[in-house]
């Protein structure tokens, strides 16, 4: 086979690749707080992305799950607006929000039709500046429960949910930030007090430890001064510390299972990966769509599609600041075969498919394939202006560049099929990683 | 991370002028700021042409991003499954690009995966779609195979068989999960005697056994025909550019025999209210689902029940969410929906609730179902207009977001004008017809409610509160 021999850049077959452009926009106020503004005119909304500079990583021992149950908080009004008062005013104006909480970050916005921007800015500056004039025991109290609730439902009452709880904590030793659940633990949300709220508040929730992004239907000039008056009486305050992150390393096969009320078992390969950006993170991107990305990738067509002996797998680079999983993921069909031994021997096949990754590299139609799916991802985050301004606020976090769209898939198109051989081989052994099973408790 | 800011001067920085207010003058915040007049939606037209074989087709341009999008709908889907037959629409949907025309199933993937697009295949209760989706450089590759997917399936007996123990594993592992049960259950205590609704679009266990490739080959002989289907493009094309490529893979296809339409049975009248429980041990919360039969899609009270059920659990502030989630912390989130299709779907309020509030979350869902038929303040109830006109633009902000909204307008046959009459017609609900429409659509005293969760712990709770007559089922039941 030519690509066994002949190494080819990903973008070598290419005509000379379009070149995305996102024009923006940035500047800092006064008080510390940077904005990034990129305009789309091609519908009458806004998305108004603030991204702050904490997660679950920057909680204590003792209190997991704070940095998730803070932005919980974050929509119960504050100084100038009554509980309650942050969602009637938005949907009275057609407006939405959410927010997410992982590891690294905490990522909240608001999407307005064009009009209403101007809410959108009073909103967000009133919860930087006054949230703690509201805080309350009681609130506290509320939210608690809501999260509690959605531990329940995401992770206890759904069907392998547990395992996610579990991975990290075998992956991390105990003082590693990334050991507990962004989710927490319950009896650290049982704990947590309307004190450690407005600690965290002033340590983390500053204007220096935010960054808002707002892409849509606006003028920036115009624009620029409405953000200026609406968090002008926000103070500064210090960025958030940095993480301390003790080594870490696996070095040999740990093995480990657990039961779930389902009825079929899963098994969950991992191992200790390259962070987010680094040298290895784009390549082990690479292998996981190699190996499971649509039905022609080499696992799901072994496994799924003609041993049918899968229902499902997937591979995943997950990339985070500190450090990003890899992690292989297969579901066996019903069969005879003892739990344990249908997963020994999806396991064995899984093992012959990445001997044959890291002893030969992909085809020029394999990376060829990889790179046009990434392309087009590319242009979908693209139009909606949620995507945009999410992007723009992600990319500048990671690499100080909110356009950096380019670059990344630069850090692609560079990549030759031997350097995906090589990334499998230097950070996928098989004789270092988490071999975690789900295994079906008895029927009662 | 630390990083050094650059100011862009690409968009004129430069010019614009000094801060309007200093840091110590700050902002009023005495109240929310007045807003401005909200946009109105401004929709590029809906292209209409017809193919040579009498295929309607309907562009729209949109020039944001590179991509095109382009749907055939086939306006038949699992509401035309034969009775016992249930999933024989739906796996003929999946089996479409299991092989077609010269093309194995992995030629197909592998042909879409290296054009960097995606082509779907799906069903829903009154449609049956093939979806191409991918940078416009590639639309002349993407097309080739998307027509003979939708038009040419080889429908291989060996490929079928695949497909159908991957469906049978699903609804296997359905029994995992506390939500699908409660979905399961619901359907059934609504859509008694073997209605095509009270079975999962996707069959059952047993239906699923009960047809072979020969029943797809012939439901899709009889449903997939140029005069029950049309195609909608949206995307970086243009009609002059797209016409010619569509008539080139879509118009020989030929009209073999008229396609009936289909209309299902009324559901059977509701009997008195009835408590259905589900047990699954251990259970951290407990699925709850209550409601009855509600509309259709061609009801005249759309935009009133639009309105209404946005009030009770369409949104965040809705009453359910408040009362469940804020009020009470009972829940992670609480909604409800009108599921309307080509007949009366249901209606349905739904939670997943911490055990050991499981009553007292019933308690609060009756409360709010009760409260829902008196009248609606002004205030609530221009805040759920508002919720639904103004935040309409954003269904539009994507290629499959304005598709959507043509696949329904195709299916459901709705007039041209029903995108700009959207945000005036929901505007001009008035409170009465608000209070009307929930009386007569959401009535307590019929409504079948379903509780999946750890009975040990809730049934005895539940049977002393005296909601209505008790009804235990096993899982088998739910399923089979």
């Amino acid at each position: 086979m030519l690509g066994a021999l002949v190494s080819v850049p990903l973008g070598a077959h290419q005509s000379a690749p379009k070149a995305i452009n996102v024009p923006y926009n940035m500047f800092t106020l006064k008080n510390g707080l940077t904005v990034i503004l990129h305009e789309d005119h091609s519908v009458p909304v806004a998305s108004v992305n603030v991204w702050y500079k904490v997660g679950s990583a920057d909680e204590k021992p003792g209190r997991t799950g704070f940095a998730h149950l803070f932005e919980h908080l974050m929509f119960e009004g504050s100084g100038h607006v009554k509980e309650g008062d942050f969602d009637n005013f938005l949907e009275a104006a057609g407006g939405s929000n959410n927010a997410s909480t992982s590891n690294d970050v905490t990522d909240y916005y608001i999407d307005v039709p064009s009009n209403a921007i101007d809410l959108a800015l009073f909103l967000e500056s009133d919860r930087l500046a006054y949230l703690l004039d509201v805080v309350t025991p009681a609130m506290v109290d509320g939210q608690r429960d809501v999260v509690k609730n959605e531990r329940r439902q995401s992770y206890e009452n759904a069907p392998y949910g547990m395992a996610e709880v579990r991975i990290p904590e075998i992956l991390y030793p105990k003082n590693h930030p990334y050991h507990w659940p962004v989710v927490g633990y319950m009896e650290d949300l049982t704990a947590a007090s309307a004190e450690d709220v407005k600690d965290f508040f002033r340590r983390f929730y500053t204007p220096s430890n935010a960054v808002v992004a707002i892409a849509g239907d606006f003028n920036s000039a115009e624009l620029r001064k409405r953000i200026e008056y609406w968090f002008a009486d926000v103070k500064p305050g210090p960025s958030a510390p940095p993480i301390e992150v003790p080594p870490v390393e696996i070095t040999k096969v740990i093995k480990e299972s657990m039961t779930d009320q389902v009825q079929l078992p899963r098994l969950y390969l991992t191992w200790l990966t390259p962070r987010e950006m680094s040298p290895g993170d784009a390549e082990l991107d690479v292998v996981a769509n190699v190996l499971a990305g649509g039905k022609t990738s080499r696992l799901y067509k072994r496994l799924v599609y003609d041993m049918q002996v899968a229902q499902n797998v997937s591979a995943a680079q997950d990339s985070n600041q500190l450090g990003s999983q890899f992690r292989i993921t297969v579901t066996p069909k019903p069969s005879a075969d003892a739990p344990e031994l249908a997963l020994d021997k999806l396991k064995t096949i899984i093992d012959e498919e990445l001997q044959k990754l890291k002893d030969t590299p992909p085809t020029d139609r394999e990376m060829q394939r990889v790179m046009n799916g990434l392309e087009s991802t590319f242009y979908s985050q693209m139009e909606r202006v949620n995507g945009q301004a999410r992007q723009l606020n992600s990319y500048f976090a990671k690499t100080g560049n909110p356009d950096y769209f380019n670059e990344d898939l630069a850090r692609y198109r560079a990549l030759s099929a031997n350097d995906i051989s090589a990334a499998a081989r230097r950070w996928l052994p098989a004789d270092k990683r988490l071999e975690f099973s789900v295994l079906p408790a008895a029927k009662k | 991370m630390r990083h050094t800011l650059t100011l862009s001067l690409a968009l004129g920085l430069a010019l614009i002028a000094a801060p309007a207010l200093t840091a110590q003058q700050g902002p009023d915040r005495t109240k929310a700021p007045v807003l401005g007049p909200a946009p109105s939606l401004r929709l590029p037209p809906i292209v209409k042409r017809t193919l040579t074989n009498g295929l309607p087709v309907w562009i729209v341009e949109m020039h944001k991003v590179p991509l095109v999008d382009v749907t055939l709908v086939v306006k038949s889907g699992s509401s035309s499954d034969p009775i016992a037959k249930y999933g024989l629409a739906n796996l003929t949907a999946d089996m479409l690009d299991e092989g077609a025309g010269t093309r194995t199933a992995l030629d197909i993937a592998d042909a879409i995966a290296f054009l960097g697009g995606s082509l779907r295949t799906s069903s829903d209760w009154d449609s049956s779609v093939v979806n191409l989706h991918l940078p416009v450089s590639k639309l002349d590759d993407g097309l080739g195979v998307m027509s003979d997917v939708a038009l040419r399936p080889t429908m291989l007996g060996t490929e079928f068989e695949r497909m159908r123990k991957t469906r049978l594993t699903s609804i296997l592992q359905g029994r995992d999960n506390a939500s699908t049960l409660a979905a399961m259950a619901f359907s059934k205590a609504l859509y008694s005697g073997n209605h095509r609704y009270g079975a999962p679009a996707g069959g059952t266990e047993t239906s699923v056994t009960e047809f072979n490739v020969a029943d797809l080959k012939a439901f899709h002989a009889k449903v997939f025909q140029p005069s029950n289907a049309q195609l909608i493009v949206v995307g970086d094309i243009t009609a002059a550019s797209i016409m010619p490529k569509l008539e080139k893979q879509f118009g020989l296809w030929k009209n073999t025999a008229p396609v009936a339409k289909v209309t299902l049975p009324a559901a059977q009248p509701a009997g008195p209210r009835t408590v259905y429980l589900v047990n699954k041990a251990g259970a951290a919360q407990s699925q709850i689902r209550i409601g009855l039969v509600g509309v259709a899609r061609s009801t005249p009270d759309f935009y009133t029940l639009d309105v209404v059920n946005t009030i009770l659990g369409g949104s965040f502030t809705s009453r359910l969410n408040q009362n469940l989630r804020e009020v009470h912390g009972y829940a992670y989130g609480a909604s409800s929906s009108f599921s309307m299709r080509q007949s009366a779907g249901p209606f349905q309020a739904a939670a997943g609730v911490q055990t050991d509030k499981t009553t007292e979350a019933l308690k609060e869902f009756f409360k709010e179902l009760d409260a829902i038929r008196e009248p609606i303040s002004a205030a609530e109830l221009a805040r759920g207009k508002n919720y639904q006109a103004l935040g309409y633009p954003r269904s539009f902000e994507t290629l499959s977001g304005m598709a959507s909204e043509l696949v329904s307008m195709a299916v459901y046959g709705l007039p041209e004008t029903f995108f700009n009459e959207y945000v005036p017609k929901v505007q001009a609900v008035t409170a009465a017809q608000a209070q009307a429409a929930a009386q007569k659509y959401i009535q307590p005293d019929r409504f079948a409610i379903v509780v999946v969760g750890d009975l040990s712990k809730i049934e005895k709770s539940i049977r002393d509160a005296n909601f209505a007559t008790v009804k235990v089922l096993t899982v088998d039941e739910v399923v089979k």
